[in-house]
């Protein structure tokens, strides 16, 4: 019995009521551990980790570069899985939180395509190349786009929520057909073989401040994106009781009573 | 339901064949596009032949995509869109339709005047055969996945733009596979690789493309 | 500690444009999205506060 009673009231924060107020107590915490393990991570990476044999110390880019590619890479598929569960169960603070990451994930993929263009000038002489890798980020940084043009050229809310969920799940479904096809592309035109981006042979200590970062940013994706969807919610449900009651928390009760009469006797 | 798909193709072609110069559009394009390549990185025969596969598929993946949008767009501004999405379980039967129309006009045209382009760049005769055959196999797919971007953007001003922007990005891996094909006749290997993937990404979309498509128009009609 | 002083941390082994061209960017990204959300947080909070003085 208690199970089902756990399930159903979380089920609770699928409205955007009680959503809010929710995120709004988790953000600063979200804040607080995304900076935290950040310290960590760049202490030990930056810090303490040793210069790479082959590559000196250009390689320290990686403890930004991969937390953010892969950033990108999961924050696309969260997006489509909320997407979908707003269309699919008419859920429109789904929607909302589909829509609140799409911009976050954006920012990842476009530092990751960054921070992989000048890691690569010190390591393989040009700013960019046309690996697997980076243009597999390169499509994703165009699939995040296409989802963001789709959703704001659509004036209809919800007809843009769904069709969002729609290219969100198609470009989902693709994302590995392109990437094989980007590795398939890409070794069959190895004509000079420049072995990009080998990262070095990874220490212990490489390997946990990668994890430190990639926490970290996960933490940050959590704290912008809840900050986002609040400000996205508010937004769309502006005529709605509880945002005006989100907004006003420092009225009184009497306040709220006597605008209730007022309201009833304009009414009549 | 097989009765809606031949009614669709039917009218569509009837539709196209009333006014021949829209329906020539995307083979003006598909030729100045390719014409462009030449101007823009010089007549080096030997650097032209390299390119020609790429080029002349990009060119017919953008003239595919450019002429997608009269799908769908004709039929909301009649009105016959509403009247055909009324008719029961026929959506996917409309939306396959239409797709299969798109190609007969747009597609396959393309495939057959591709080899007067790879003649311009100097393909040999198995680049040339290769070409036709990557186009045949492909431009169905981006017929297919036109129609989706052409559903899902149904009615919006931003148009065909809007439209090349989501949707050519799915495209890529038949631009890979299909150019790559070309390539590597020309290149003397074989192209089977090839055209297995290309084969198999036609055949995903076919089954896949039709009922997003169906959705999408939903989404866009509600 | 890798470093044996302040000015060899900054030089990264002579790299030190391209990592710190790296960091600084994902440090201001990072830096300034949130703000630019928070902006945007703010101006529907007080959108909804001006709508309800005008009732």
């Amino acid at each position: 019995m208690d199970v089902v009673n756990t399930r159903w009231r979380f089920f609770r924060y699928a409205s955007p009521a009680a959503f809010y107020p929710l995120a709004g107590r988790l953000v600063p915490w979200f804040a607080a551990v995304a900076a935290v393990l950040a310290l960590a991570g760049l202490y030990l990476g930056m810090l303490r980790a040793p210069t790479d044999a082959t590559q000196g110390d250009a390689y320290r880019i990686i403890f930004i570069h991969v937390p953010a590619a892969w950033m990108s890479m999961v924050l696309y598929v969260v997006m489509a899985f909320w997407a979908a569960i707003g269309w699919a169960f008419n859920a429109r603070l789904a929607s909302v939180v589909a829509r609140a990451i799409a911009p976050t994930g954006a920012m990842f993929t476009f530092l990751a395509l960054w921070t992989g263009a000048l890691w690569g000038k010190p390591t393989w002489g040009t700013w960019w190349v046309w690996d697997a890798r980076l243009t597999s980020e390169l499509i994703l940084l165009f699939l995040y786009g296409g989802y963001l043009a789709l959703v704001s050229a659509i004036d209809d809310v919800r007809r843009a929520d769904r069709a969002g969920a729609l290219l969100a799940i198609v470009g989902s479904v693709n994302v590995p057909i392109i990437y094989f096809s980007v590795i398939w592309w890409n070794t069959l035109h190895q004509g000079a073989s420049v072995s990009v981006a080998a990262a070095p042979k990874m220490a212990a200590i490489m390997l946990q401040s990668m994890l430190l970062m990639t926490l970290s940013f996960w933490a940050y994706a959590f704290a912008v994106v809840f900050v986002r969807a609040r400000a996205i919610a508010l937004e769309r449900d502006n005529r709605s009781a509880w945002a005006a009651e989100a907004v006003g928390r420092a009225r009184t009760r009497t306040q709220t009573q006597t605008q209730a009469r007022t309201q009833t006797g304009a009414g009549t | 339901m097989r009765g809606t798909f031949a009614a669709v193709v039917g009218r569509d072609l009837r539709l196209a064949a009333r006014r021949r110069i829209d329906a020539a559009l995307p083979i003006a394009f598909f030729a100045v596009a390719i014409s462009l390549f030449p101007l823009g990185v010089g007549p080096e025969p030997q650097m032209l032949r390299q390119i020609a596969p790429g080029v002349v598929w990009v060119a017919a993946l953008l003239a595919a995509m450019l002429s997608v949008t009269q799908l769908y767009a004709g039929d909301l501004a009649d009105g016959s869109l509403e009247q055909m999405l009324l008719v029961p379980g026929g959506r996917i039967a409309i939306v396959a339709a239409k797709a299969v129309s798109h190609w007969l006009l747009t597609g396959l045209p393309l495939a057959i005047a591709a080899p007067v382009f790879g003649l311009v760049f100097d393909l040999s005769p198995e680049g040339i055969r290769a070409l036709v055959a990557s186009l045949l196999l492909g431009t169905p797919v981006l017929s297919l996945m036109g129609g989706l971007g052409a559903a899902l953007t149904l009615g919006l001003r931003s148009g065909a733009v809007l439209l090349i922007l989501i949707i050519v990005p799915l495209c890529i891996p038949a631009l890979i596979f299909g150019a790559g094909a070309v390539a590597a006749v020309d290149a003397g290997q074989s192209a089977r690789g090839h055209y297995s993937l290309l084969g198999a990404v036609l055949i995903f979309t076919g089954v896949l493309a039709p009922v997003a498509t169906a959705a999408a128009l939903r989404i866009a009609t509600e | 500690m890798n470093w044996n002083s302040a000015s060899e941390f900054f030089a990264m082994g002579g790299y030190g444009a391209y990592v710190w061209g790296a960091y600084v960017v994902t440090a201001a990204c990072m830096a300034i999205e949130p703000v630019t959300v928070a902006l945007r947080h703010r101006r529907a909070r007080r959108a909804l506060r001006g709508e309800r003085a005008e009732r």
